[in-house]
């Protein structure tokens, strides 16, 4: 991956759905094919994010929990 | 999940409002048209100049107070810039509270009437708060 092209968006401390919303508020931002790391320590949106993803057609890339923290990475496709 | 979401938005309850809010903004940037209709004790709350916050229904509100939860106005801003969402007043509402349009809270986009609020719905699901 081009650690380059990964912005990273910091929710940390907001609840559901507020992470997905910085997500998505985001996501308009870059160019298609960069990614996007999501810091959430919601646990809720940890599971509601890649629900998103998947229905609207963007493509996950991990979701990994390190200390509390979810770290999700969304690479944008269109 | 239907391509048509119905939100009516009824009580002054922040847990309540908080709810429509929540469900209108993941639901428009899902991908389903969103319409929300604030009538009633939510209408209130979208007025111009009204400061006072709607009154906790239980120990949820209260414990969302102390937590860093989305305002259900930034919410309800969002389903409409993110997921392109519409907020209406409900006509009737305006009409008890003795208000108009130009006092309507900057992110609504106007009146609308029951009967067109229910054609606009009947295909789709209508979900009430």
């Amino acid at each position: 991956m081009n650690e380059e092209n990964v912005t990273v968006v910091d929710a940390r401390g907001s609840f559901c759905p507020g992470p997905l919303m910085e997500l998505i508020a985001h996501l308009k931002d870059i160019n298609v094919g960069d990614t996007l790391e999501l810091l959430s320590s919601d646990k809720g949106s940890a599971a509601d994010v890649p629900e998103w993803v998947d229905k609207v057609g963007h493509e996950m890339v991990s979701n990994e929990e390190r200390d509390g923290i979810w770290h999700i990475r969304v690479r944008k496709t269109k | 999940m239907s391509d048509q979401l119905s939100i009516m938005c009824v009580s002054g309850l922040h847990e309540r409002i908080q709810m429509a809010a929540m469900t209108a903004a993941t639901a428009a940037v899902s991908g389903t048209r969103v319409t929300v209709f604030l009538s009633m004790n939510a209408l209130p709350y979208f007025i111009k100049g009204h400061t006072i916050k709607p009154p906790q229904e239980g120990e949820m509100g209260k414990l969302m107070a102390s937590k860093n939860v989305p305002p259900f106005k930034q919410l309800f801003e969002q389903a409409k810039e993110l997921g392109g969402a519409t907020l209406h007043a409900c006509s009737m509402a305006m009409d008890v509270l003795g208000v108009g349009e130009a006092e309507l809270d900057g992110a609504l986009d106007g009146p609308l009437g029951l009967t067109r609020f229910l054609s606009d719905a009947a295909d789709g699901q209508i979900l009430v708060f």
